[in-house]
């Protein structure tokens, strides 16, 4: 099984999500550099770790999502490759149009850093199996544009096809329809803006995460 | 030659950065503000040959999100 994590300049979750990523498969991902052009033959599953790539200039994960590596994982992804985006993650698979929509400033201005209870919306992607529909998790958020918002007829769509894959059970920065992850429509793609990495042992107080992982690496490497 | 890019939000995004300046414009005793809308301005400085097409490229490719943001290109 082998895995990836993208670092781009002012990531900062890179280093928890290889951890994350080491030990639901018991091998190290590759660290892969925003200038190379291509990822590592053989990888199964990307990471698109969360920080404040490229200062979050211009808009958080715009910069990020024109870098040489994001055709890459865009190739990648088009070949049915697993990618996860988490926090800064997510705004760049939106900004790099992998996902629908845009994340924007948060709807009470603040940064909002905390533990928040999630939904689980749909348990039919490789990335939610191990958790139920409607299972009440927690999470960490820390973030300042994570205000999901798309147009009437995208969240319907998302809807109606079950890609919601996390919803916010706590008011926390204005999403549209409390949306807090979504998958793209072949189902290979997430974007999300809790931290599942941040709650994966005991130390971390729950381990909520932890399901995420494991149930996305057993599938992919059945 | 000096080309000017802005970029704004779309009529009907909520724009949280608007209402916290009208806030703070109202807390300094301003009154008569309605609404505020921020937004954006880009300067580039291009050389002649880069045509009104590359300008929107770079727009519609970088500049500007075009899911939330509208722009608009002023050539000096």
């Amino acid at each position: 099984m082998k895995s990836a994590v993208i670092v781009f300049p002012g990531s900062n979750c890179d280093r928890d999500l290889a951890v994350a990523f080491r030990d639901a498969t018991g091998q190290a991902p590759e660290m892969v550099w925003h200038r190379d052009t291509n990822i590592p033959d053989g990888v199964d599953v990307i990471g698109v770790p969360g920080g404040f790539s490229y200062g979050d200039y211009l808009r958080s994960g715009a910069m990020a999502a024109r870098s040489p590596i994001m055709r890459a994982v865009a190739v990648a992804a088009g070949r049915g490759v697993k990618v996860i985006g988490i926090c800064n993650g997510f705004q760049i698979l939106t900004e790099a149009g992998l996902l629908p929509g845009v994340l924007m400033r948060n709807a009470g201005i603040n940064f909002v850093c905390r533990n928040v209870e999630l939904e689980i919306g749909s348990s039919q992607s490789v990335f939610t199996n191990r958790y139920q529909a409607g299972e009440k998790i927690a999470m960490p958020v820390a973030h300042h544009d994570g205000n999901y918002e798309a147009d009437t007829e995208t969240l319907d769509r998302l809807e109606g096809e079950g890609r919601i894959a996390f919803r916010y059970a706590e008011e926390v920065n204005g999403s549209a329809r409390n949306i807090a992850g979504i998958l793209n429509d072949a189902g290979n793609v997430l974007g999300m803006m809790p931290h599942p990495e941040r709650m994966i042992e005991a130390a971390h107080g729950r381990s909520d995460g932890r399901r995420l992982f494991e149930g996305l690496f057993e599938l992919v490497a059945a | 030659m000096k080309t000017r890019v802005y970029v704004t939000l779309k009529t009907g995004v909520l724009d949280p950065q608007g209402k916290a300046i009208h806030h703070a414009l109202e807390g300094l005793g301003f009154t008569g503000v309605n609404d505020v809308r921020a937004g954006k301005l880009i300067e580039l400085d291009i050389t002649d040959s880069v045509s009104d097409d590359d300008i929107d490229a770079m727009c519609r490719k970088l500049l500007a999100n075009t899911v939330i943001e509208n722009y608009r290109i002023e050539r000096a």
